[in-house]
């Protein structure tokens, strides 16, 4: 063939995707030349604004760096303070945190799934637009989301920026009334999650195989939320405080979110790898679920990520039930802290994957130092490798429309998390 | 109401998104709101056209570069009625912290390639830019102020500015003080009302993230911190935070000690 075709697809603002971003890719002549998911959000500085702050603050202050996850930011950092003091929270508080981000689980990807993906897979630009033909499904979908939003408030008092979470514990204790209704809530949504498993499962998914590495916590015997070790298929077995000697960020012209890799490559955290390394730690009735689908795990099929999402809202569902049930009132919802020097590290499973936290602190408990690292940073190299091979494999002589389509499919299967992702401290001052 | 729907549009510039979540977050009646007004632009939820006229604008986030200037001045241009929503947009948020703070030291310690990054030397709420019709103030908003908002504007009548303190909330709710009861530096007698007093409600003292209240007593406040030991540094966090660029509390942090004796 003679004949030359470039292809230009510009997508100058993503829809559905939280926070602010782009695509470009220029495919030529059947090659991809340039492909940059450009992610232009501006950088925000947490980091560096931390230093100085008291340990009390850490909290309330890294929970900004996003709306959807607040609560994973607030676990990473109070597990990271704690170890700098020594504080062993009590088995309520451990429980209750767990339950805390159950609720953001829940909330998190029944907004994902509903809002953000589902269109996609249904040709639809909205939610609200695909109500028309889904009603039930939509309608379901926001009240699992709503249910999520419930329970982050029965600790935090409101879902966005929850104010209950301490170092040490919980401000307040719920009260045993309210428990009981969300347990009770809780209880009778469980179809709906059951039937979301379904029907996700039902979707006309892509069935495209691609090898790349999965990376999760990993606990013995329960699904990992919190703390414990690093894992990977591909032999990975770390302490979150040696994160550092295996994983690497470096910045790349194109983002102002860094880049990760793992020995050097791209690799993917969140709710499929959390699925691939850790599904035979669910409980048996939402195993059973899975089991009478037709997909399974582990899957190297990257678009089973939003079954992996609603696996994980029927395992949270449960797993908050089984804390909740014989709830009781702790003697205090907290431990108090004494501060030390130290540096201390906090990892937990965001909705959307690995959230690495590192304090340094005075003896007062002053912050020196920060470090965060959120997952979608950590997957945006896996996302460019990921549209490169989906787009080979549906075809680069295909029209631009569908091309163009499914990149923008690839890109928010991953959830991508941009707020988060540029919380960091790359700064140019543009002086005009 | 009129024929046609009223066309509403959501704006972000830096920030969390945590307040676009007060109408992500609605549940069911998102779907009512879609049907009620056309959304014409909001890229979180779907619908994509910046360039539309409509008749509301909800923007969230503050300005921080040169790109964000230029965009705000089209939605004013397009736009009957601009309401911000949040911290970030009404006050900087807590990015503009970084407005106070040795900026040279930090470029400095973390940069590597800084060509490839543009930003403005200053972190500004919306309205130092253009005028804005509304301010929604908190980080973040909630549901119930964002369709307060909505109402009155979609009815023809002028919101309701809040702008009691969260004492006032407090008190209506029953809460023990926890500042006088329990001497916590609470922020509550300076801070305007609207979240509902949550954190005296679990127990904790207020830390400001509404941002300033009408005729807020900062330098009286302030000494009362010192009296219950904090010192100069804590007593300017408490009110140098989530709302960087709010001037009553801004100020009260750069006098340092916000002791009027």
């Amino acid at each position: 063939m003679t004949e030359k075709r470039e292809i230009r697809i510009k997508v100058p603002l993503l829809a559905r995707v939280e926070g602010e971003g782009a695509l470009d890719l220029v495919i030529s002549n059947n090659r991809i030349e340039t492909l940059n998911l450009r992610i232009f959000e501006p950088p925000r500085l947490f980091e560096k604004l931390l230093e100085g702050r008291e340990y009390q603050e850490v909290p309330d202050i890294v929970a900004r760096i996003c709306g959807i996850c607040p609560v994973a930011y607030q676990m990473s950092a109070v597990n990271a303070l704690e170890q700098i003091f020594n504080v062993q929270p009590d088995p309520w508080v451990h429980a209750m945190r767990r339950v805390f981000y159950c609720g953001e689980w829940i909330q998190s990807h029944a907004l994902h799934i509903h809002l953000l993906a589902a269109p996609d897979f249904l040709g639809f630009n909205s939610a609200p637009e695909m109500a028309g033909a889904y009603p039930d499904e939509v309608r379901r979908g926001l009240k699992l989301q709503s249910l999520g939003n419930d329970l982050i408030r029965l600790f935090g008092a409101r879902s966005v920026h929850p104010v209950g979470a301490r170092v040490g514990g919980f401000y307040r204790a719920p009260d045993q009334a309210r428990v009981a209704e969300l347990v009770s809530d809780l209880e009778r949504a469980l179809p709906d999650a059951a039937a979301l498993i379904s029907w996700v499962a039902s979707l006309d998914l892509a069935d495209e195989q691609q090898n790349f590495c999965s990376v999760s916590l990993r606990h013995d015997a329960e699904y990992p939320i919190m703390q414990s070790r690093l894992m990977s298929d591909h032999g990975l077995d770390l302490a979150i405080e040696d994160y550092e000697q295996k994983f690497t960020e470096f910045q790349v012209p194109h983002s102002t979110a860094l880049h990760s890799s793992l020995d050097d490559r791209p690799y993917l955290v969140g709710p499929l790898a959390r699925l691939n390394l850790n599904h035979e730690l669910l409980p048996e009735a939402t195993l059973s679920i899975l089991r009478s689908t037709a997909i399974r795990f582990p899957s190297k099929n990257m678009f089973h990520s939003i079954v992996a999402r609603a696996v994980e809202i029927h395992f949270a569902m449960l797993e908050a039930i089984r804390l909740l049930q014989h709830y009781s009132l702790p003697e205090a919802p907290y431990r108090d802290v004494k501060p030390r020097a130290g540096i201390g590290y906090g990892c937990t499973e965001a909705p959307r994957g690995l959230l690495w936290h590192k304090y340094e602190t005075d003896s007062n408990g002053r912050i020196i130092s920060a470090r965060i690292v959120p997952p979608t940073s950590q997957n945006q190299a896996r996302i460019e490798q990921d549209i490169a091979a989906s787009l080979q494999n549906a075809g680069l002589d295909q029209a631009e429309a569908v091309l163009r389509l499914r990149a923008e499919t690839v890109i928010r299967n991953y959830d991508p998390c941009i707020s988060c992702a540029t919380h960091f401290l790359r700064l140019k001052i543009d002086r005009h | 109401m009129s024929a046609t729907k009223a066309k509403v549009a959501v704006h972000k510039f830096s920030s969390c998104d945590g307040c676009q979540l007060a109408f992500l977050n609605m549940g069911e009646d998102l779907l009512a709101l879609f049907d009620q007004v056309d959304i014409i632009h909001f890229a979180e939820a779907g619908p994509l056209n910046r360039e539309a006229s409509v008749d509301i604008s909800f923007v969230e986030g503050s300005l921080s570069t040169p790109e964000d200037i230029h965009r705000i001045k089209k939605i004013r241009e397009k736009s009957r009625y601009v309401t911000t929503i949040g911290a970030c947009a009404t006050a900087g948020g807590l990015q503009a912290l970084r407005n106070v703070a040795q900026q040279d030291d930090w470029i400095q310690s973390v940069y590597a390639t800084p060509q490839y990054i543009s930003s403005l030397d200053q972190v500004m709420p919306i309205h130092e830019q253009i005028a804005v019709d509304f301010e929604l103030r908190g980080c973040p908003v909630n549901t119930r102020q964002i369709t307060a908002v909505l109402r009155s504007l979609l009815n023809g009548v002028t919101p309701v500015n809040e702008q009691d303190k969260v004492c006032m909330e407090c008190k209506r709710q029953h809460e023990v003080c926890a500042m006088v009861a329990r001497g916590l530096p609470c922020m509550g007698p300076v801070t305007r009302a609207g979240c509902g007093a949550l954190c005296p409600g679990v127990g904790r003292d207020c830390y400001g993230c509404y941002g300033s209240a009408e005729n807020a007593n900062t330098a009286s406040l302030g000494g009362r911190f010192h009296l219950l030991r904090l010192n100069q540094n804590q007593v300017r966090h408490r009110f140098v935070s989530f709302n960087g660029a709010d001037p009553v509390f801004a100020s009260a942090g750069s006098m340092g000690t916000g002791k009027n004796d």
